[in-house]
């Protein structure tokens, strides 16, 4: 069972806590996009064995949605940040590229 | 025959006599024996009966391993099926029967099986009961499983009780043998915090068993030091009879605790689960001894060797006056010097091996017993026990050379470390050659939320079977002889419980199965409550060998939780009964239970389904609230309606993107009908928005979607619009609400008094503060019936008293309750859907004709572009249209509509399907909504449903307002 810290209230908090919310920094398409755009925002979801960010809610505890950096294959946690960014901050990259070097941020 | 040694017996109280019972035979015992214990001192050898073959079976093993001695323990409502003997303590007044017989455990019928056994391959089933399909529901299912299953659930409720707790450590030690002793005290020096789990009730391992001493000490002084040193410590808590069954992400570890299966009844919980989250896990967890693969090595009487002498040492009890060892290690060289210690007799050592020379062997040959190498068992002799054994060279193919009378055999085909807990989270393994098993690789290990390593294996867990640092070499043999032929090799047991021989997984290899993950599932080896604990090395080795490949290559079986099983009632915990869920109840729920309300679930709301009076059905109950709520007044509690504010300078924008209609526009005291879709377009939720104030709106959503909905309102805030300024709170359980509804609606209201609630005052779709009843009240003109009707909510502590308010003042006026069936019917009477009957996941709100609730001038919405997509827009979709039978009668729940044809599946076209049907008490006959290709277009038409009963049923297709068409009823 995971543990990710709430950026907002700093819980440690553990995976019955949270709500999962899958991939992060989903950029929206709405009307008048093409139907490739939208197929891709709505159905084309990552699913990396690896470095992956994702969306959590802390819902039984302050309700606010963070985000996560996270290896899908070994459960090491990278970082949390607030949710209020388009793309990961660099500290968190930072963190990531410490312990897989190899990884590239796109 | 086994029998109680008059000496020895280290963990038994030899002045505290205990009674209990084998299949209503009784017994004696003492305190501190287990039950195979105390079954082997009373010379109760066939403890029960195979799964497939129904062969006899006895104790093998001394631990949690034992696939054979498994209990029905206990009786009625305490009876307990599949508890292992060998890790059950006895104590007074035990009851257990045996398993798998009919109609005895001497006698078994089922034993025909045994030989039949060349009839009953590996994939029997899956052979045999395929043709004809039509016989397996009804006559091979039925059979099998009656003839399946170990121990028969029992019936009644538990009546004991389990309980949960949390518990926190820098370091978790699994096993206190040695080396987690030794490791629990190395980090309670350090300063850690250390918690130490033995699933048995003593600490040492298997080290007073198997050793003399520890680090120079006698080997019980060393421990009750040990023992002493770690119990006078504040920061190590050592819990006993307590099994880490599984080790789960970022340092998370469930524990069995059998606080109180020892001594029932005594007012504490039987079991308690342990939920532990440690900084760093050590599996000190030992080895469990492999039997050897000979002919009959299943027959009552062949035992582990490392068992024979924990029942010898431990608790004084022999298995036969004359035990045969046959070994390929050095190991159970001691089993043959504790047997001589005890004054048995071991006529021979059968060793594997060409050659035996270490400490051990040499001091058996010291101590006169016959040790004779290269050897092995050609077959053991005996059926429902040992009587002997036919000796032959292990090189050979069998043939007999000696035969020696015994009536136990103590075998040991090596040691496999307990790698368990390190590979539950993916720690990988190593096959180590030297000692001929799978090792834990400490540079693959689980890791922890940082990437350190989660899970470190000590001791005998690591591969340090003796704890030296430099194990002896045990060679493998996997089949003795080696060159078997098929008449010994199918009398060979792999998997004791299922009945796995290394002829099964022979034809399964020959058959094409070269996984050992679909070998496992073929054979069924390894898939019995011991979860292969003693058969998984033997039958992969046993399948490479057949494959021509290396056993790393073939690999092993997932481990998986539980280490062992756990029983329901230590999962569940005290989440049992009425606290199962948390139960949601209104602030009239208790007048709603005097009134005599039938409650249905609704979420995890309670809400009154009907309110039957004496002498009614519920059908009749529902008829009769509807007659009156039309005819006279009807009140609903409405309070689960959820309710969410939406407030803010941007809440007006925000509301718009979140509904399909406009709500920026609403005027303040004003209510309109929203709709909101997901992202695909598909619509979710629907229900009254009013507009409170310039930069306020109420959110009306339905009663089980509140908190869904205000999830969804705050994803899109927090993570897609963060720059707006919107608030919300879900104010659901804030207000009670109480629907008026009825001719008399507006009557009842003037008799409470408070606010001027007229026509002109408060027109329909229209909302107000006021006060009636003497309680401040806010009373919305919206109705979900089509009736004259008026939604007031309370501030939910004033609930039940505005409900009392209503339901006396509304005495005069014909008021009666009604519940949710009422309030579906005259929904569906009036044409209304609702979400979740009409709505699946797949309907969009243009499929249910309510395209006039959508805009078409917004440029966007949460959903727009979903409902843009061509098979949306697509002129062939069904769509909501009414059905009224021709006879009048009620359409089945979910028939469809047939088509011309069949699809290629042979089942007919269908063209639509009924969304809502119920029998209208109004207008005296079975209405229906349904969705229907081209719907809309066919009014008039008549189509036929299919019926649950066969046949169809014809219906007219029309609109979907049955009753009051023009809405002179609500506009009055």
């Amino acid at each position: 069972m995971l543990i990710l810290e709430c950026p907002y209230c700093g819980v440690k908090a553990e995976e019955t806590e949270l709500s999962p919310g899958y991939e992060a920094h989903l950029k929206r398409f709405g009307p008048g996009s093409s139907p490739e755009e939208f197929e891709a925002y709505m159905f084309a979801r990552k699913n990396p064995k690896g470095v992956h960010f994702e969306r959590w809610r802390h819902t039984y505890g302050c309700g606010k949605w963070f985000l996560a950096a996270r290896c899908t294959a070994t459960l090491e946690v990278f970082g949390t940040y607030p949710a209020q960014v388009s793309e990961p901050p660099a500290d968190i990259i930072a963190k990531i590229l410490a312990r897989r070097p190899d990884w590239k941020p796109e | 025959m086994s029998t109680r040694l008059t000496r020895g017996g280290r963990l038994i109280d030899r002045t505290a006599a205990v009674e209990f019972s084998f299949n209503g035979k009784r017994m004696r015992g003492f305190h501190g024996d287990t039950l195979a214990a105390a079954l082997l001192a009373n010379d109760q050898m066939l403890v029960g009966r195979s799964f497939k073959y129904h062969r006899p079976r006895g104790i093998v093993a001394s631990g949690p391993e034992e696939p054979n001695a498994l209990v029905n323990l206990g009786s009625g409502a305490r009876l307990e099926p599949n508890q292992r003997a060998t890790t059950t303590e006895l104590f007074d007044g035990l009851e257990c029967t045996s398993q798998n017989h009919w109609p005895s455990l001497e006698f078994d019928v089922g034993v025909v099986n045994n030989h039949v056994s060349r009839f009953l391959p590996a994939g029997f089933y899956y052979k045999t009961f395929i043709h004809p399909r039509p016989f397996w529901k009804h006559v091979f299912e039925p059979i099998i499983r009656r003839s399946a299953g170990l121990g028969k659930a029992p019936t009644q409720p538990d009546p004991d009780r389990y309980e949960q707790a949390y518990a926190f450590c820098d370091v978790l030690v699994i096993g206190a043998g040695v080396a987690g002793l030794k490791v629990a005290k190395a980090a309670a020096d350090a300063g850690q915090r250390v918690i130490l789990l033995e699933q048995s009730p003593t600490l040492g391992g298997r080290a007073p068993v198997d050793q003399t001493e520890v680090d120079g000490q006698p080997v019980e002084t060393w421990l009750s030091a040990m023992e002493a040193d770690l119990a006078a410590r504040d920061n190590v808590t050592i819990r006993t009879r307590t099994c880490g069954f599984g080790v789960y992400d970022h340092g998370y570890v469930l524990a069995d605790e059998r606080v109180a299966d020892h001594t029932p009844g005594d007012g504490r919980p039987k079991h308690r689960l342990w939920r532990i989250r440690a900084g760093r896990i050590v599996s000190a967890t030992g080895a469990i001894e492999r039997p050897l693969s000979f002919a009959g090595n299943d027959i009552p009487g062949v035992m582990l060797a490392s068992a024979v002498r924990d029942y010898v040492v431990n608790y004084a009890v022999s298995p036969g006056d004359r035990t045969v060892i046959v070994t390929n290690n050095d190991s159970a060289y001691q089993t043959a010097l504790a047997l001589k210690a005890a004054g048995l007799d071991v006529p021979a050592i059968l060793d594997a091996r060409e050659a035996a020379d270490g400490a051990l062997p040499q001091a058996a040959r010291a101590a006169g017993i016959r040790v004779l190498t290269g050897k092995a068992i050609a077959r053991v002799k005996g059926t429902k026990r040992v009587t002997g054994v036919a000796i032959c060279a292990q090189a050979g193919e069998g043939a007999v050379q000696e035969e020696i009378a015994c009536e136990a055999v103590a075998m040991s085909g090596g040691w496999s470390p307990v790698v368990h807990l390190f590979s539950h989270c993916g720690g990988k393994l190593l096959w180590d050659e030297t000692i001929s098993a799978f090792i834990p690789d400490p540079a693959r290990p689980p890791l922890n939320h940082d990437g350190s390593a989660m899970v470190e294996c000590v001791g005998a867990a690591a591969g340090d079977l003796d704890l030296t640092g430099t194990p002896v070499a045990i060679p493998p043999v996997w089949v003795m002889p080696q060159g078997a032929p098929i008449q010994l090799r199918s009398k060979m047991w792999l998997d004791y419980q299922n009945d796995v021989k290394v002829s099964d997984v022979e034809l399964a290899s020959r058959e094409g199965y070269v996984s050992v993950e679909h070998t496992k599932r073929y054979t069924t080896l390894g898939m019995a409550t011991d979860q292969g604990k003693l058969s998984n090395i033997n039958g992969l080795s046993v399948l490479a060998e057949t494959l021509g490949q290396e056993i790393p290559q073939v690999g092993t079986t997932t481990f998986r939780p539980p280490y062992t099983p756990v029983t329901i009632g230590a999962l569940a915990g005290e989440a049992r009964g009425e606290i199962f869920q948390p139960l949601r109840k209104t602030p009239m729920h208790a007048a709603h239970e005097k009134a005599g309300a039938y409650f249905e679930p609704v979420g995890l709301w309670r809400r009154p389904y009907c309110f039957p009076r004496p002498g009614e059905t519920h059908e009749q109950a529902v008829h009769r609230e509807v007659l009156n709520t039309r005819q006279n007044l009807g009140l609903l509690d409405a309070s689960t309606l959820g309710k969410i504010i939406v407030k803010g300078p941007d809440a007006g924008k925000f509301l718009d993107m979140l509904y399909t209609g406009v709500m920026s526009t609403l005027p303040v005291g004003k209510c309109r009908y929203g709709l909101m879709c997901n992202e695909q377009g598909f619509l979710i939720d629907d229900g009254v928005v009013a507009r409170i104030d310039e930069d306020t709106w109420l959110c009306h959503t339905t009663s089980g979607g509140a908190d869904r909905i205000h999830a969804w309102m705050e994803d899109w805030l927090q993570c897609e619009w963060w720059d707006w300024q919107v608030y919300t709170a879900n104010v659901t359980e804030q207000y009670a609400q109480v629907a008026v509804v009825g001719p008399n609606a507006r009557k009842l209201l003037q008799v409470l008094g408070g606010m001027d609630v007229s026509k002109e005052a408060l027109p329909f779709m229209h909302w107000a503060d006021g006060t009636l009843a003497g309680l401040p009240a806010r009373v919305y003109r919206i109705s979900f019936s089509g009736e004259l009707s008026y939604e007031i909510a309370v501030p939910a502590s004033h609930g039940a008293a505005f409900w009392a308010a209503c339901t006396q003042a509304g005495k005069a006026l014909g008021a009666m309750p009604y519940g949710t069936e009422a309030l579906h019917i005259m929904r569906a009477e009036k044409g209304f859907i609702m979400i979740g009957d009409e709505t699946d996941g797949t309907v969009i709100p243009q499929d249910l004709g309510l395209d006039w609730a959508i805009s078409k001038k917004k440029a966007d919405y949460l959903g727009k572009r979903g409902q843009e997509r061509t098979f949306l827009a697509s002129p062939d979709r069904w769509k909501l249209v009414g059905f009224e039978t021709l006879d009048g009668s009620v359409i089945p729940d979910g028939a469809y509509v047939i088509a011309e044809g069949v699809n290629a599946n042979g089942q007919r076209n269908t063209q639509g399907r009924v969304t809502s049907t119920y029998y209208s008490p109004t207008l005296k006959r079975g209405i229906a909504m349904g969705l229907l290709k081209h719907g809309p277009a066919r009014m008039g038409e008549v189509v036929e449903f299919n019926t649950v009963a066969g046949g169809t049923v014809k219906a007219r297709v029309r609109d979907t307002v049955f009753y009051d068409k023009d809405g002179e009823k609500q506009n009055v």
